[in-house]
């Protein structure tokens, strides 16, 4: 770990994840963050030329499912927790735009 | 300014750079990682399960059938097929209930591949991953812009289905050629049955990568990404305009900025689509709930060893069994005829009419014609049997019902004419119309043209059409000379 986190990169993080975070928090969290990369540099002393990356802690690939159509939800269940509906789809506020 | 009428490429000393990245919906019975139904219109909300809506507690499970139609397309572009996982993009979206996609990040199911255009140029695919399509929103109120929209509604229906997205390499130079492109992977993807690459459903998308450069700098210019192309013809209008764009822009001393631009088809134009401030960072990491595929070469192999004759192997067959180029096999092949075509040839028959009839006069498919009665049909044309418009005639018959060319021919009352009957009946015409005889032999190239159209006309009136226009041609030129 060659650049060590700082207080940007924390509040910037938060901002991509939708978190608003105080000013106490986010000093508390640019610290804890910081050491939990601290603990994942420390494998840096090891050589892992030869070892795979993990993706996955189970020591297991290929887990599938038969493509065989099953039971669908309900709609008018689905979407009665919707805080809005309108002609059987979720109503929602637009986000991304086009400029004229 | 018509941007159709004005050929970017043809602005001089400017060469557009295209790269395109094609995402298609796989051909499955169920979603991606769930089980509900990847069906395409149905009402709204009514495929969907708790993992296409991203319900807490819930959890993906790989479809395999989607990993195998994935592998097909790796190794119809033949691209290393590979050890791959799964990784989640994280970005907030309507369209996307969970607020990430599952997608393939750094170890895609399909590395680097090659896909080859009709005229034998081969253009660079990057990599073809797997990931799960988006729900759809439709923009309501201001008039459907969705600059001025109101609010969306979501449809939850696509959210989940199998995609392949295909990264080409930025290998193309022009609308024309990216145009190819498109249709070149959409046959192959069609053929070896991996999506039904309707662009009209959006079961294929295209997005499109412009920028210009002068020709001969070795730099790639400032890229824009196009978003919204819907049809081959938005694509070759929105490249066009986009890179005219740029040059204008360059030209008059600005500067083209990154950006991602949206095709308004209605108004022939891209608009910069209103970006975050924040760059996008989609915080990528693997994807706990699924473990790596790993596909064996046996399952590989079983699945290379079950793969049909692609659009590319079917255009080289024909190319040289007709001896012509790969580029004039293309249309044949494109309309399903080749094999017809090959089998004709290989009977025997005259390859330039063969192709004749299947560019001009089998655009609606070959219905009950085979190769044989093809390649005797062609046989008494080109022996003189029929003339060109008659076996255009038996043709029909044999493609709507079938049978023997020749017997279909006598049928139709289609028996050649004996020379000597045709001199007769000419040597008539000609006694009869003095007046256009003299105006066909001294008259200018156009009168020539203009009379020998008037009694071959005569003659065919009088065969009721059974004689061959051009040995009618040819006795008037000779009848001319003497």
């Amino acid at each position: 770990m060659t650049e060590r986190i700082t207080r940007d990169h924390v509040a910037h993080v938060a901002d991509l994840a939708r978190l608003t975070l105080s000013d106490a928090e986010l000093d508390a969290f640019t610290g804890q963050l910081a050491d939990v990369l601290d603990h994942a540099a420390d494998l840096e002393a090891l050589d892992l030329t030869d070892v795979l990356p993990t993706a996955h802690p189970l020591p297991l690939v290929n887990v599938f499912r038969a493509d065989e159509p099953g039971p669908t939800s309900d709609r008018d269940e689905v979407l009665a927790a919707a805080p809005a509906v309108e002609e059987e789809q979720f109503r929602v506020p637009p986000v991304l735009g086009e400029e004229p | 300014m018509n941007v159709e009428a004005i050929a970017p490429e043809t602005v001089p000393g400017w060469e557009t750079v295209i790269g395109l990245e094609v995402h298609a919906e796989l051909a499955t019975a169920t979603k991606l990682f769930s089980s509900a139904p990847n069906r395409f219109g149905g009402q709204p909300n009514t495929n969907v399960d708790p993992v296409s809506l991203g319900l807490p507690g819930s959890l993906p499970v790989l479809n395999e059938q989607a990993v195998e139609l994935a592998i097909r397309v790796g190794l119809a572009l033949n691209c290393q097929v590979q050890r791959s996982v799964f990784s989640r993009k994280n970005y907030f979206y309507p369209d996307m209930p969970k607020d990430f996609q599952i997608s393939q990040y750094d170890l895609p199911i399909n590395g680097e591949g090659w896909l080859e255009l009709p005229d034998g140029h081969r253009v660079g695919i990057e990599r073809a991953h797997l990931e799960e399509d988006t729900g759809k929103s439709t923009h309501v109120g201001g008039g459907g812009r969705i600059h001025e929209a109101g609010y969306s509604l979501v449809d939850y229906n696509r959210a989940g289905v199998p995609l392949i997205e295909i990264v080409g390499a930025p290998d193309l130079r022009s609308a024309e050629e990216a145009r190819s492109y498109v249709a070149e992977l959409r046959a192959i993807l069609v053929t070896i049955g991996a999506s039904d690459g309707k662009m009209e459903e959006g079961s294929m998308r295209v997005d499109c990568n412009v920028s210009v450069r002068p020709v001969g700098q070795a730099e790639f210019g400032t890229r824009c990404e196009i978003k919204n192309i819907n049809s081959l013809r938005s694509l070759g209008r929105a490249i066009s305009y986009e890179a005219r764009r740029q040059v204008d822009l360059i030209t008059s001393g600005e500067r083209v900025e990154q950006q991602t631009r949206h095709w308004n088809e209605d108004e022939g134009r891209t608009h910069k689509l209103r970006s975050k401030e924040e760059a996008y960072d989609y915080r990528y990491f693997p994807e706990p709930d699924l473990v790596p595929v790993e596909p064996s070469d046996e399952w590989i192999d079983a699945i290379r060893a079950a793969l049909p004759m692609l659009p590319r192997e079917r255009r080289l067959r024909l190319a040289e069994a007709a001896s012509i180029d790969t580029s004039a096999a293309a249309l044949t092949v494109e309309r399903g005829l080749d094999d017809l075509a090959v089998d004709a040839i290989a009977e025997g028959a005259d390859a330039p009419r063969v192709l004749v009839h299947a560019e001009n006069n089998l655009a609606d498919g070959a219905g009950r014609l085979d190769g044989a009665s093809f390649a005797a049909l062609v046989k008494m044309e080109t022996g003189g049997d029929l003339t060109a418009t008659q076996t255009k005639t038996v043709l029909a018959t044999l493609v709507a019902e079938g049978g023997e060319p020749a017997i279909v021919a006598a049928d139709l009352g289609f028996e050649a004419m004996d020379i000597g009957e045709m001199e007769v009946l000419v040597d008539r015409l000609i006694a009869e119309h003095p007046d256009d005889w003299t105006a066909f032999i001294s008259g200018d190239e156009q009168e020539r043209k203009k009379k020998s159209g008037f009694f071959v006309g005569q003659v065919m009136k009088a065969t009721n059409g059974k004689a061959d226009g051009r040995a009618v041609n040819e006795l008037l030129a000779h009848r001319a000379r003497s």
